[in-house]
């Protein structure tokens, strides 16, 4: 409850907190704070420095546009929900907002952050995946993307380098037709996902699944996609029998977790209920 | 004496907290809720736990209901805090407050100040809850001693009663 | 609601008791203006943390303290060594007539650790970060040594031993009831023999406020103030001056504060409040020390953790004929206050439930193991022995194809047995109508009808499993009197009596204290409630203190429901005592013979002369000014009492739930909870409400997510509330309350105890659910809680699951 000393630099602009983070290789950068703070307190977590991008205006704004939205890495949660944009294009976000955490995490907890921490169980981990969307990132050479496929390598591991900034969260414009929803199994003590699966389904007109993004979370060390189950529904009519008979198989060749709470046998089980249960309704079968 | 640690330094914050303006310094690894409890003596926010999980410390921050463990006092520099001490107004008690005292909403009384700034908040957000909403947005309050029934009926008497006042007013 | 009293039928009209009044705590506590431990802050107020043992069992080879003391702010680093004139904590609730071998903790561990977090020294500094700072400085070196976590294991051949006189590290076998080869012989004559093993899980009590100390000592006057999270400042009071310190108890003032829910774990003498006091007397400074919740959940104490292998007899009838029970209490790894008293007197003597049941025996093994002391938590042996005897009805009731409710219903103890001697030891049974409440509690919750839907459901493979569950308990509240439970009998080396004391000031006002402490009960409201009543004034005159030795008679404190029972009825003789004196001083004031005064509505009159009345406001001046009193009577009306009941009592009643289960998450969603219960005359029922409704939480709770689970080598893996299952808000249903009234003739209030009934009740209503809606699958029994990947593997793996999909 009584976090290690750290000196503190609230930055004014993007570069200037990449600038505090090239000359302070121990230092973190502080975002909305609720994964970080927690394991500052129980001294889990012990940074040199924290630079504050919290008050950096830029990196707060949401602009949805036909093509697609752009979410500043310090929007929260809330910000992102309570966005009628974000509602009527990205409806599994709101969606999937509503499960994470409690309502003060959700208040201050931001999409940026949860990406950059990568917990095996975080919620938009895999619903970011299924949106197929992508994080700008600034850093000490200048502004580069990196692709949701390309984001997660293991348990709060990622391909963002430390000394670089998450800026936005970009995502594309869903297809025009389309079907989308997250299903958790919540843990009882802390709200993290057991299982959580997020789908993103494209249709054609003649009501064809033409694109299937599906991804778990909380089963694995990292976010995944479930292409088994993607391969078994593109260009495919969906229908109950299908869609059940895929979902079987989700967690074919997945490394699953087991720990106190869940075994991977009851976790691999809802691996595949769970994406029955959300591919049903996404589908509207 | 061994060598210390290289010093950090403190950092000067202004803040309001219930209306009132404080200068401070604060280290930068004092938690807010330290800061309130220890620096501005505002006991009424509690600890819990030390897992951001209990939310006997909740308080508003600039409008969001906030865990005060899981903010550093620098953070809230330039922001206007409400605290239980700061939600009864001029000897009236907030109709949350007073939902709270009817219902029984309450007995040790510890979690109840977090209790009643995360029931302010929710109300705020949603001023009609149905009893499952209530009990979803209170997930992040513990409470060990009511069972939580009595709190669902306080937030669900502040709800009719501020939906009067709020009528009335209207007229 | 229904009454069985025999009361008069027109019981006088009330103004206070028995009315919902709102409750005088409130007001300070909802805007925060309690004072809870950690909100004190003394002038000079130093900070204390201490240095927890990693390991579950190992020796301590080395501490350097000396980087510590050298750290910014600090003013004192400590070891064990430091304290060698501290005596170790005494255990002063050993079981009756066996042998305890007994350990307990010292202020900091010496030489050896025995459980993760064991303290090993303590720095003290200016503020709690360089506490926190400096104690992560001290350097400890230890020799790990095996660890042994559970009941059972710990007994078992070549387990590490933890302490050198208890071999085995077995504390004590005690037993209860008739002879064990007479119930080997009904056991062996029953139509319907089952046997099972039956687990009842760690908990961990977790009030939200952790525990803490706060040490002052006056070196003028040799004095020491101790202020604690306590639910039994005067008991502590006693065993710091008497047992541990060796300081004279009238140089130690110990002061409860508000304090944020206790739930059994506040009972108990812990290390921090010696130390503290040691503390402040070495760094001279007032020494604060708070638990953050992770310390509590490794070192204070737990609840539960019993491993029983019953053996049950019944008649094919379903009315059980004997019940053998071997019993296997987890400890810890020291005694706590009052561990042994748990498992054998409050458990082992209550198996019985509210059945009659002509043959039990009860075997009791109590053991220490490398982890956190077990002692009481809400129901305290009690909720281990409903459970056990709730799953029994179940299980008796499986085997014979007899329904559920027709089981208990056939072995229930009468209304005309009373009062009823269990054979197990306990003392008789006060009152009950165990029947009328299960009828209602039946009634209420349309149990035809939810057995109707069941096999409907049952029949169609609905994706839903319907479970009832069944829950009809008995418990012993107002534990006492003090020459059975006392050190001869029982083993609780004190009494167990309340003290009131009741003041009615010059100008009327009344200030009456209780030895008594209230943590979330209410006192203040419902014992107000009692002294308006009584005296006649409005409840806005009276104002109760407790939990401050200086200004309290002595008392034992709250906890197992006595409250009411014992330090309520100690005011109400008080209140007697007061308008006895009262009415001579009315009498002498109107020149009348004391018999002839009549109170009515507050005032004392001459009986038929009702205009010429004496007010208490009158009478008290009167008491006061003392010029004018009846002749050789002392001034002032101020009346203590000393009570020790004549017996415990005995609340009761059913609890019925009602859960869907997922087929195929085995996900449980908690339909229906309907509770009927007889806590005996009820003083405010919006408080006995609220305690029922708590403790039907922490009740489910256990039935469904709350477990502390211990890896081999002793660590605590359910070590913080992220890990451990606290129930909140969208996890608990809406509680469906009724009543039965039966007084207890034990006391003249009629009153008995509501505080822990609710846990008492919960658990086994839940879990009985859950295994109903299991049925098919053949399932007989699962370990709590009972989440859904259990429920789920159970099913899954369960023989009878192909039979149950048909």
């Amino acid at each position: 409850m009584f976090p290690t000393e750290f000196a503190y630099h609230r930055a004014t602009s993007v570069q200037d907190a990449i600038a505090f983070l090239g000359a302070n290789p121990d230092a973190k950068v502080l975002a909305g704070g609720h994964s970080l703070i927690p394991a500052m307190k129980l001294r889990l977590a012990a940074p040199g420095a924290l630079v504050d991008i919290g008050r950096i205006e830029s990196l707060h704004a949401i602009d949805v546009r036909p093509d697609g939205a752009k979410i500043g890495a310090m929007a929260t949660y809330n910000d992102i929900r309570d966005n009628a944009g974000i509602a009527r294009i990205y409806p599994i976000l709101p969606e999937a907002i509503a499960e994470i955490g409690d309502a003060q995490v959700r208040e201050r907890g931001t999409f940026g952050g949860s990406l950059a921490h990568a917990d095996p169980a975080a919620d938009l981990t895999a619903v970011f995946l299924a949106l197929n969307g992508e994080i700008a990132v600034t850093g000490p050479n200048g502004d580069r993307t990196i692709k949701a496929d390309d984001l997660f390598v293991d348990l709060w591991t990622t391909t963002l380098e430390t000394d670089e900034i998450i800026t936005s969260v970009i995502l594309p414009a869903p297809p025009a037709s389309n079907g989308m929803g997250y299903e958790k199994h919540a843990h009882p003590a802390s709200g993290y996902a057991v299982v959580g699966i997020a789908a993103v389904l494209g249709f054609s007109a003649d009501k064809t699944c033409e694109s299937a993004r599906i991804a778990v979370t909380g089963a694995t060390s990292k976010a995944t996609r479930l292409t088994g189950v993607e391969q078994a529904l593109t260009g495919q009519k969906l229908t109950a029998e299908l869609v059940s008979s895929a979902a079987g198989q989700a967690s074919d060749g997945l490394d699953i977790n087991g720990d106190l709470y869940a075994s991977e046998e009851y976790r691999a089980h809802l691996v595949n209920v769970l994406t029955r249960r959300v591919l049903t309704s996404a589908a509207g079968l | 004496m061994a060598e210390a640690p290289a010093k950090i330094e403190t950092q000067r914050i202004t803040l309001t907290v219930n209306g009132q303006e404080h200068a401070e310094e604060v280290e930068p690894r004092m938690l807010l809720v330290h800061f309130l409890r220890d620096q501005l003596g505002l006991t009424g926010t509690h600890v819990g736990c030390d897992t951001s999980q209990c939310g006997a410390c909740v308080v508003d921050v600039n409008g969001k209901t906030t865990k005060s463990c899981t903010m550093f006092a620098v953070q809230a520099d330039g922001a206007e805090i409400t605290t239980i001490e700061g939600l009864a107004s001029e000897g009236a008690y907030h109709p949350v407050q007073e939902g709270f005292w009817e219902m029984h909403g309450l007995q040790c009384g510890y979690c109840t100040p977090g209790m009643i700034m995360s029931s302010v908040a929710l109300l705020k957000r949603n001023p009609h809850p149905s009893e499952q909403e209530i009990r979803h947005e209170l997930e992040g309050n513990i409470c060990r001693c009511t069972g939580y029934q009595n709190i669902v009926r306080a937030v669900q008497y502040a709800a009719d009663k501020m939906g009067e006042s709020g009528a009335a007013s209207a007229d | 609601m229904t009454t069985t009293s025999e009361l008069p039928e027109t019981a006088p009209e009330t103004r206070y008791i028995g009315k919902p009044i709102k409750r005088r705590e409130d007001p300070r506590l909802m805007t925060g203006q309690g004072s809870f431990l950690d909100d004190i802050r003394l002038p000079g107020m130093s900070y204390a943390e201490v240095v927890r043992s990693p390991y579950a069992h190992a020796n301590i080879k080395m501490i350097d303290t000396g980087a510590a003391k050298s750290m910014p702010g600090v003013l004192g680093v400590f070891t064990g060594d430091d304290f060698m004139d501290i005596n170790p904590l005494p255990c002063a609730w050993q079981a009756g007539k066996v042998t305890n071998n007994v350990n307990t903790p010292r202020v900091l561990a010496v030489d050896k650790v025995c459980q993760v977090g064991d303290p090993v020294a303590v720095v003290v500094a200016e503020t709690p970060y360089q506490a926190r700072d400096a104690a992560a400085a001290v350097d400890v070196d230890y020799e790990e040594l095996p660890a042994v976590t559970d009941a059972k294991a710990t007994t078992a051949d070549g387990a590490p031993q933890l302490h050198e006189n208890a071999p085995n590290n077995i504390v004590l076998t005690w037993e209860c009831g008739t002879d064990a080869d007479s119930v080997d012989a009904a056991l062996k004559a029953a139509d319907v023999h089952v046997t099972e093993e039956i687990r009842n899980q760690r908990l961990i009590p977790t009030a939200i406020e952790t525990r803490g100390s706060i040490g002052r000592y006056d070196p003028g006057t040799d004095e020491y103030t101790l202020w604690e999270t306590s639910q039994c400042p005067h008991v502590h009071r006693l065993l710091l001056a008497a047992f541990v310190m060796n300081i004279p108890e009238h140089k130690l003032r110990v002061i409860a504060p508000d304090i944020g829910g206790g739930f059994g774990q506040k009972i108990f003498l812990y290390w921090d409040m010696p130390l503290v006091l040691a503390l402040a007397k070495k760094v001279g400074r007032p020494v604060k020390y708070v638990e953050d919740r992770s310390s509590n959940y490794l070192t204070a104490t737990h609840g539960r953790d019993h491993v029983t292998d019953v053996e049950i007899g019944a008649t094919n009838d379903g009315h059980i004929t004997a019940l053998k029970v071997k019993t296997w209490a987890n400890l810890g790894a020291y005694l706590s206050t009052i561990a042994p008293g748990i498992p054998t007197t409050l458990y082992g003597r209550m198996v019985a439930g509210c059945y009659k049941i002509p043959n039990i025996h009860v075997d009791v093994v109590a053991t220490y193991s490398n982890t956190a002391m077990v002692d009481a938590y809400r129901g305290a042996g009690r909720p281990e022995a409903a459970y056990l005897v709730e799953r029994v009805c179940d299980l008796v009731a499986h085997a014979t194809g007899v329904d559920p409710a027709e089981v208990r219903r056939r072995n229930f103890i009468q209304p005309e047995d009373f009062p009823y001697d269990t054979g197990v030891g306990m003392l008789p049974y006060d009152s009950g109508n165990y029947e009328q409440a299960f009828d209602r509690a039946l009634e209420q919750v349309g149990y035809k009808e939810l057995r109707a839907e069941q096999q409907r459901r049952r029949r169609n493979s609905d994706p839903k499993l319907l479970g009832i569950g069944l829950s009809s308990y008995v418990e012993v509240c107002g534990v006492a009197p003090s020459k059975w439970i006392g050190l001869p009998g029982e083993g609780w080396g004190a009494g167990l009596w309340e003290s009131a004391n009741v003041r009615v000031h010059l100008t009327g006002k009344i200030v009456a204290t209780t030895g008594s402490l209230p943590h979330g009960q209410g006192h203040e409201t419902s014992f107000s409630q009692l002294v308006a009543e009584e005296l006649g004034v409005p409840i806005e005159d009276v104002e109760i203190q407790h939990g401050d030795t200086a200004g309290t008679p002595f008392g034992f404190g709250t906890y197992g429901s006595r409250s009411l029972a014992v330090g309520g009825i100690a005011m109400y003789k008080s209140l007697q005592k007061v308008k006895e004196k009262a009415r001579r001083i009315a009498a002498h004031m109107l020149e009348a013979s004391p018999e002839d005064i009549v109170w009515e509505n507050g005032k004392a009159h001459v009986k038929g002369s009702p205009e010429q009345a004496k007010t208490l406001g009158e009478i008290a001046l009167q008491a006061s000014v003392a010029y004018d009193l009846p002749d050789g009577m002392e001034p002032y009306l101020d009346e203590t009492t000393y009570y020790d009941p004549p017996n415990c009592t005995f609340p009761f009643g059913t609890h019925v739930c009602v859960v869907e289960i997922d087929r195929e998450t085995g996900e449980i969603a908690l339909r229906r909870y309907v509770a009927v219960d007889d806590v005996g005359n009820v003083v405010n029922p919006l408080i006995v409400d609220g305690q029922l409704h708590g403790g039907i939480a922490q009740g489910l709770s256990q039935a469904l997510y709350e477990g502390a689970v211990y890896a081999e080598n002793g660590e605590l893996l359910t070590g913080t509330m992220n890990d451990y299952a606290m129930p909140r808000a969208s996890m608990v249903p809406t509680y469906e309350l009724d009543r039965t009234v039966t007084p207890s003739p034990t006391n003249p209030m009629g009153v008995k105890g509501a505080g822990e009934a609710g846990t008492i009740a919960a658990t086994p209503a839940v879990a009985n659910a859950v295994l109903d809606a299991l049925r098919p699958f053949g399932i007989e029994n699962l370990d709590m809680p009972l989440t859904p990947p259990k429920v789920w593997a159970a099913m899954h793996h369960a023989a009878g699951a192909a039979q149950a999909a048909d």
